[in-house]
């Protein structure tokens, strides 16, 4: 869109200070993201110093233990984080899908409308919320089931459900935006619903349902209350999904309080490597949309 | 979501079979599991909800006794938060969507930025508070340092709708304001904020639900204490964290978690649907979820 642009009135002074302000808060709001990224690198460096990079690829993590100043392997929580994040994922993609085609294309208006508010208000209810009612509902079903209930699987239900609300509406988006003629065409082809559905609006579709894939994503990994308050915290590699994990996040939550020194620092590379994951994940979901936008 | 604008053709064979089937048993089972939720949260939670649960001091580490230092807290947080971020992001927007950046070198950067800001864990925003907010600015573990973090945190957010909002008002009212020769800083304080506030406030409804939502981001900047806070410069425990604490730390503190969750939600719904409503009247997306 082209705007008006007075050209003669910049040289008013209150013109000026207007820019000068919006240019600064700019720079502040763009700075916040360099600032985390310069504090966690700072913070992380002593032990990336003492230890080097090798350390936190390892399988043991005691951070106060003994006189040789502890092991830090990541692995454990790094397992944890994407088996918890991958089994959401998975879990979540088919309902979120089915949940957009019946908003966009298969219930009548008054169903969708509904669904789509169940949908919203899922989205809006906080972390900690969908952790407790885990602790207090799932987890004892889950115990009764196999013990002992805080496990893997509980982590993966509660995670399913907070991220089914960003894929859904992504999806949405995603399958409100294919081109009319397309699905015209498909009914003048006499394709049957599940073939429309399949062969023309989800390809369609595609870009948009990959992105919102990749925030979904971001958002599984990147979790700290409800896997803290469901998923047990024991240091493992887990065997089956009954058994309990603790993940990249819930291990910052739970020893930042007290960590001190290489414990610290350690908790730190921890954070820089989820803040690289999603940053990974974005950069790659915006790389989906502009390559949509260049080759509609 | 709107209402949906193309009709498939009728179901037909085995296939339109199976996936009307698991289509209506998707949206079951997620309509299922909010009514579960709700229902839950008010089964357990709305009998001990009074007036003396909101207005009473935290007893016997929340066993007992109410929630009132707890709201004063989350609201002070909340403040803080929004003192800061309005204003940042006020001028981020109207830098984007008003000054001709948005295409610039130097928008795009700040867009992408935004972006980046915007998927990030929270609990990195709570490594990063207690880092730079709590320790080198010195405010240790404050009311000051978490409602600054959480301003950090709903930022893009802010920035996203206020944009929005911004790019709202119709072309034709800015040429009206030209043509009468107010330069920019009075068109845009005399003509396009008025008209934008509509869309400036569901960005501040929306940053409000999120700041309010935040647990992870505060647990080690704005801490744990619940005592009534005398200043901004003492540590001050939110409504979530107070639910986190009551159901991983203390034992039998589980009906009042309950009752605490309940209150949150509440005041979520209640914020979101607002927002929604809002956006609604204004006739646009109604939700992008954070």
């Amino acid at each position: 869109m082209s705007r008006w642009r007075p050209d003669a009135d910049r040289a008013r002074l209150d013109d000026r200070l207007l820019v000068v302000a919006a240019r600064v808060s700019a720079a502040a709001s763009a700075g916040i993201v360099l600032l985390i990224g310069g504090f966690l690198l700072v913070e992380s460096l002593p032990a990336l110093r003492a230890l080097g990079v090798a350390p936190f690829a390892g399988m043991s993590w005691h951070p106060t233990g003994g006189t040789d100043g502890g092991q830090f392997g990541l692995m454990p929580m790094l397992v944890g984080t994407l088996a918890a994040g991958g089994g959401a994922v998975a879990l979540a993609t088919p309902l979120a899908l089915l949940a957009a085609v019946v908003c966009v294309f298969l219930a009548p208006p008054r169903i969708a409308l509904l669904l789509g508010r169940v949908i919203e208000l899922l989205a809006g209810i906080p972390s900690v919320v969908y952790g407790f009612w885990g602790l207090v509902v799932l987890v004892p079903l889950i115990r009764r089931l196999e013990p002992p209930g805080p496990s893997l699987l509980a982590g993966i239900l509660v995670l399913a459900l907070m991220i089914l609300p960003t894929l859904a509406l992504a999806a949405d988006a995603a399958l409100r935006a294919v081109p009319r003629e397309l699905l015209t065409a498909a009914s003048a082809l006499g394709l049957s619903r599940t073939t429309t559905l399949v062969g023309v609006a989800l390809p369609a579709a595609r870009s948009g349902l990959w992105t919102g894939l990749l925030l979904g994503v971001g958002r599984a990994l990147g979790e700290t209350m409800a896997v803290l308050m469901v998923c047990g915290n024991v240091v493992q590699v887990p065997g089956t999904v009954f058994d309990p994990v603790r993940t990249l996040t819930a291990n910052i939550a739970l020893e930042m309080a007290y960590a001190l020194d290489l414990h610290r620092a350690a908790l730190f590379v921890s954070g820089l490597v989820l803040a690289l994951l999603v940053t990974v994940l974005v950069l790659a979901a915006q790389a989906t949309t502009a390559g949509s936008e260049a080759h509609p | 979501m709107t209402a949906p604008r193309h009709r498939l053709p009728p179901p037909q064979g085995l296939a339109d079979r199976l996936l009307g089937a698991a289509a209506s048993a998707a949206v079951l089972a997620i309509v299922g599991v909010f009514a579960w939720l709700l229902a839950d949260l008010l089964r357990h939670g709305l009998g001990g909800l009074s007036w003396h649960f909101l207005m009473a001091p935290v007893e016997a580490a929340g066993r007992a006794g109410g929630i009132a230092p707890i709201l004063v807290s989350t609201l002070a947080i909340l403040a803080i938060c929004l003192a800061a971020a309005l204003p940042i992001g006020l001028g981020t927007a109207i830098l984007l969507a008003e000054l001709g950046d948005a295409n610039s070198r130097f928008g795009r950067f700040v867009r992408r930025c935004l972006d980046i800001l915007a998927g990030m864990p929270s609990i990195v925003f709570g490594l990063f508070g207690n880092a730079f907010f709590s320790l080198v600015l010195g405010l240790g573990f404050s009311l000051l340092a978490g409602g600054l973090t959480l301003a950090c945190m709903v930022l893009p957010l802010f920035i996203r709708e206020a944009e929005e909002g911004l790019r709202a008002v119709p072309q034709e009212q800015r040429l009206a304001a030209a043509a009468l020769g107010l330069g920019r800083w009075r068109m845009l304080w005399l003509v396009v904020l008025p008209a934008a506030a509509p869309g400036l406030f569901v960005g501040l409804v929306l940053a409000v639900g999120r700041a309010l939502a935040e647990t992870a981001a505060l647990l080690f900047t704005s801490g744990y204490v619940d005592r009534m806070p005398g200043s901004l410069l003492d540590s001050g425990r939110a409504l979530s964290i107070h639910i986190y604490d009551l159901s991983m730390n203390v034992p039998g503190g589980e009906a009042n978690a309950y009752t605490a969750a309940l209150v949150l939600v509440a005041l979520l719904l209640a914020i979101n649907s607002a927002a929604a409503w809002l956006a609604g009247r204004l006739g646009r997306a109604r939700w992008q979820v954070a």
